[in-house]
């Protein structure tokens, strides 16, 4: 067997795609990445199905009759700082402060939890009305869409809570921040979801 | 407490499930007293149920899919063989309810759980291995896909024995799959075995797509790949971007029946004709998720058993991708006759007949690997050259029934039915035959039985034509499929040869069985554990035969496409490896997660079929503790050292 | 450095990140500041251009959809920190694959929709057809 006693591992003068097999890190945002290409490739079904139902409205209730703008505001800017937040907290993590990580944390939950509690509102009030999703392919594309979305956000809260026990209890091991790291990316992911919800369902509602 | 379900879901008065159930319960009662008897549980549990090698998964994903061949040839022989009887007045032996869920289940089976489970399994088995790789780029997600696909398998096969399978047809086409017009178990049963198995097809794709973009040799750029590789990447891509499509449909059909909304259902402003846009929109770039691998594996076998490089393999590649973009977007061909305008019908067509181009470069490159080189004519090349010219015919009846007016005259017939198994046999069936073939020894260390290998291929190929040539005549003639009698007593011969033909393909699949038998008794004469028998060029002949645990002791430095070709050569330079003075390198422990995901996914998959809530919530917060307690998992990977004896011979 | 090849496991700080991760904690803040400015305009803009009256009605969809996209930008670029390098290669190179498929599934499901629509009755009418008959 013939041996060479250098790699190409770190030599930038090599194209990257010769340099052999990526680290960890880089093997796992990857990873992820994809997945969430395929997550948003789901959600693009589902705004499928809901611009081509959302004219389907039975005789019962409109978008434009139904939805609050202001609330839908106030949805938004949580998530959005939420999403701010959670970049503070990668960072905090990156730099190994557990303190800052902890509040950031902390805000990010915070403001996950208040967008998800305005959206069950939004949900029960419409069901009240008699606007549920089974009152028409028009709001059963709705409650799908935006409820997905909003799984997605709980989901996320979950493994907000696994991850900050994981900090706890394992440390700030290179294992964690690829976690953290994924965490990141999925939810900033969730917000960019969500600009094409408020643009396509509220803004646009006819 | 237990929902829906109570003794009534047995079918005691239906001789034929409970007859094949019974046959289904022995069979696992006599393996299990097997493996008692010969005190095999330790090894089965430690070396395959939560290995991560990629290997090991490779090989049960193929024992996956031959078994649900079985299964699934099973039913196909029932059809053919109640319509070579049930012409004119006659009736037949299955009951149309039967015959309604032999056809639905023939379909999903042979679909999802034999061409996808023998294709993910030969890409599972092969890449690692051709890119210089220790293992896939996430072993225990890896075992993880297995074992959801394996679950989506256990729901399938519990549906014959408790309750009933969908009677819909392969893709349950709302608005017949409706509750309002499928108020059963069957459609469910269908929803939730594919939508578990899908997640693990969806994580199995975004795992090798990974390996392959992020695992290779230093030195192995993307034109360093075997063709193989870059087939495999395309198809990959088309599952991460097609499986959530999928997904997302089946959610929306599972809202529609548990949850009382309105997407596919004629009342309330549902459309079905949504439903059927958005799966064809997963549909047909699956057809490409199973076929490019399989051109792939011709690829390496026209031009290992030629002696020369593949001809034209940057056409090649680039072709690859070129069908890789284009199977999105012809998904439309598939319903041409449910009322879009003749521009847009039009449009589709044209783009479907664009994809031969790419395909037919295909076609000429593997010929033009044949023309000139010295080829040996091993059952691999059987199957290859079986594959030209059947996929060819296959592909050119496939041109026919692009053009809107003449598919207007013969959709849902069986000229459809004979043009998409003479594509899927042809190209994705010989394709993994000839995969089967070609990496057995790899895996293994000793060669199939040549002969019977040969006398497979010949049933296969001489029976799809038998089998498969009336239904044109037939469908032309104007029978239609998913019918269970006929009353035009002309169809009833070309009936009966079809029926024949499926009886020479049923010996082909006895002959299957009987090769591996006699190949593993007669092992020791064709051991090939240097690990090169067929005069490979690709990495993967590089390493000894099975390869150890890890694959490679040291890791190639790649110089080329068909490095090891050149070494090979009276002249050429050896391989180069990656220094690893000290010998040590880790590797991923095995994992249970995959195994107790599937048994809770199950229990869910179950649970919600028959409307069981608090078990399916026992098997939803087992899959989530599963996780949670796995992620806790700090001491994920072993020590290898190569000079510590016990890890010498390539024994882990 | 051939470590790096034969241990699966190696993490080396030097090595490029991947999207998302940023290792200087300050500049990391200063970015996430910009991002957020930027996206909490395009949002406002968003808000007020549906219910504003001074907005020519018939290009409301694509200003929506252009501030949409803007964002999704300003989100990629500050949030997720996608750049050209080479080591994002094969990110991009996914990322245009995924809106490809996006926005052949989305258009492609409108387009076809909408055509069948125009050709065929509804649903609920079609369905009283075969019942009367």
């Amino acid at each position: 067997m013939t041996v060479i006693h250098h790699s190409h591992a770190n030599d930038h003068s090599v194209p990257y795609a010769k340099r052999g097999p990526a680290p960890t890190n880089v093997l796992v945002g990857y990873g992820f990445w994809l997945y969430l290409l395929s997550d948003i490739i789901m959600f693009s079904a589902m705004f499928a199905a809901y611009a081509v139902l959302s004219s389907h409205t039975a005789g019962g209730p409109k978008g434009i009759d139904l939805f609050v703008k202001g609330d839908v505001l106030l949805e938004t800017v949580f998530l959005l700082v939420s999403s701010f937040t959670c970049g503070i907290m990668g960072l905090a993590s990156a730099a190994k402060n557990r303190n800052h990580t902890y509040w950031a944390a902390l805000a990010t939950f915070v403001l996950g939890a208040g967008f998800l509690i305005l959206e069950l509102q939004e949900f029960s009030h419409m069901v009240h009305e008699g606007a549920g999703p089974s009152r028409s392919a028009f709001l059963s594309a709705f409650f799908a869409l935006v409820g997905l979305h909003g799984l997605h956000v709980f989901v996320g809260l979950v493994w907000l809570v696994v991850m900050m026990l994981q900090v706890k209890t394992i440390g700030f091991s290179d294992m964690v921040q690829r976690r953290l790291n994924c965490f990141n990316l999925f939810w900033h992911a969730l917000d960019i979801v969500w600009i094409g919800v408020f643009t396509i369902v509220y803004l646009g509602a006819k | 407490m237990l929902g829906k379900l109570s003794l009534a879901a047995i079918p005691l008065h239906e001789p034929i499930p409970m007859i094949a159930g019974l046959g289904m319960i022995f069979a696992v009662i006599a393996l299990v007293g097997l493996i008692t008897w010969k005190k095999w549980w330790g090894i089965l549990w430690h070396d395959w149920l939560i290995s991560v090698d990629h290997k090991k998964i490779g090989v049960m994903y193929i024992i996956l899919g031959l078994v649900m061949l079985l299964r699934g040839f099973v039913d196909a022989l029932m059809m053919r063989s109640q319509l070579a009887m049930a012409a004119g007045g006659a009736a037949g032996y299955l009951p149309p309810d039967h015959y309604n869920q032999i056809f639905s289940a023939h379909g999903t089976i042979m679909i999802f759980f034999v061409a996808m489970a023998l294709v993910v399994g030969l890409m599972n088995i092969a890449i690692p291995l051709q890119i210089g790789a220790r293992d896939v780029a996430y072993p225990v997600l890896n075992s993880v896909s297995f074992w959801l696909t394996a679950s989506g398998m256990a729901l399938m096969n519990i549906s014959l024995i408790v309750g009933e399978f969908a009677r819909t047809g392969w893709l349950v086409y709302p608005p017949l799959s409706e509750l309002a017009f499928s108020p059963q178990v069957g459609v469910d049963y269908y929803l939730w075995a594919l939508q578990i198995a899908g997640v693990g097809t969806l994580l199995s794709g975004i795992n090798l797509t990974a390996t392959i973009l992020k695992m290779r040799a230093p030195g192995m750029g993307y034109f360093e790949m075997p063709v193989f590789c870059w087939t495999a990447l395309a198809a990959n891509m088309l599952i991460i971007a097609a499986f959530p499509i999928l997904t997302a449909t089946f959610g929306m059909l599972l809202l529609d029946r548990y949850a009382d909304f309105h997407f596919f259902t004629t009342n309330m402003g549902g459309d079905p004709m949504m439903y059927i846009n958005l799966i064809w929109a997963w549909g047909h770039p699956e057809v490409y998720i199973l076929i490019l691998p399989a051109f792939g594996i011709f690829s390496e076998v026209f031009s290992t058993f030629s002696k020369k490089p593949l001809f034209g393999y940057h056409s090649m590649v680039y072709a690859t991708l070129a069908i890789c973009g284009l199977s999105f977007v012809v998904w439309l061909h598939h319903f041409f006759t449910m009322g879009a305008g003749a521009n847009v019908n039009g449009f589709f067509g044209i783009m479907t007949m664009i994809i031969s181009i790419p395909t037919g470069v295909k076609v000429f490159n593997w010929l033009f690997t044949m023309y000139g080189g010295s080829i040996k004519f091993t059952s691999p090349v059987y199957w290859a050259i079986g594959f030209i010219i059947t996929f060819v015919l296959g592909g050119l009846t496939g041109v026919l029934l692009a053009i809107p007016p003449i598919d207007f005259a013969l959709h849902n017939s069986l000229f459809l039915i004979a043009h998409f198994h003479n594509v899927i046999i042809g190209g994705v069936v010989f394709g993994a035959f000839a995969g089967y073939t070609y990496w057995f020894p790899k895996v293994f260390g000793f060669q199939l039985h040549e002969g019977l290998g040969k006398a497979v291929f010949w049933c296969w190929f001489i029976g799809f034509y038998v089998a498969f040539m009336p239904l044109y005549v037939l469908g032309i003639m104007g029978a239609t499929r998913r019918m269970q009698h006929y009353s035009n007593p002309d169809w009833q011969p070309f009936m009966i040869v079809a029926f024949i033909g499926a009886l020479i393909i049923l010996l082909g699949i006895t002959l299957t069985i009987v090769q591996l038998v006699v190949s593993i008794r007669n092992r020791e004469k064709t051991r090939c554990t240097a690990g090169d028998p067929w005069d490979g060029r690709t990495l993967e002949w590089s390493t000894p035969s099975p390869p150890p645990h890890w694959n490679f002791d040291a890791i190639p430095q790649v110089r080329s496409l068909e490095d090891f070709w050149h070494s090979k050569q009276p002249n050429g330079e050896p391989l180069q490896y990656v220094d690893n003075p000290s010998g040590k390198f880790h590797m991923p422990k095995p994992s249970a997660l995959g195994i107790t995901l599937s048994f809770f996914a199950t229990v869910f998959g179950f649970a919600m079929v028959w409307h069981i809530w608090w078990l399916a919530l026992v098997g939803l917060f087992g899959c989530i503790a599963a996780v949670i307690a796995h992620s806790w998992q700090t001491e994920n990977e072993v020590d290898i050292d190569l000079n510590d004896p016990a890890h010498a011979h390539g024994h882990a | 450095m051939s470590d790096l090849i034969n241990k699966r496991n190696h993490y080396d700080d030097t090595h490029p990140a991947t999207p998302g991760e940023i290792h200087d904690y300050k500049e990391g803040i200063q970015k996430y500041t910009i991002g957020l400015v930027l996206a909490a305009i395009l949002t406002a803009l968003s808000f007020w251009a549906a219910d504003s009256a001074s907005v020519w009605a018939p290009s409301m969809p694509a200003l929506l959809a252009a501030l949409a996209i803007g964002q999704m930008g300003v989100h990629l670029v500050f949030f997720l920190h996608i750049s050209s390098g080479p080591e994002s290669t094969n990110n991009i190179l996914a990322l245009c694959f995924g809106v490809f498929v996006v926005a052949l599934v989305v258009f492609g499901s409108i387009i076809i929709m909408t055509n069948l629509n125009e050709h065929m009755l509804p649903m609920d009418q079609l369905m009283n057809i075969q019942i009367q008959r």
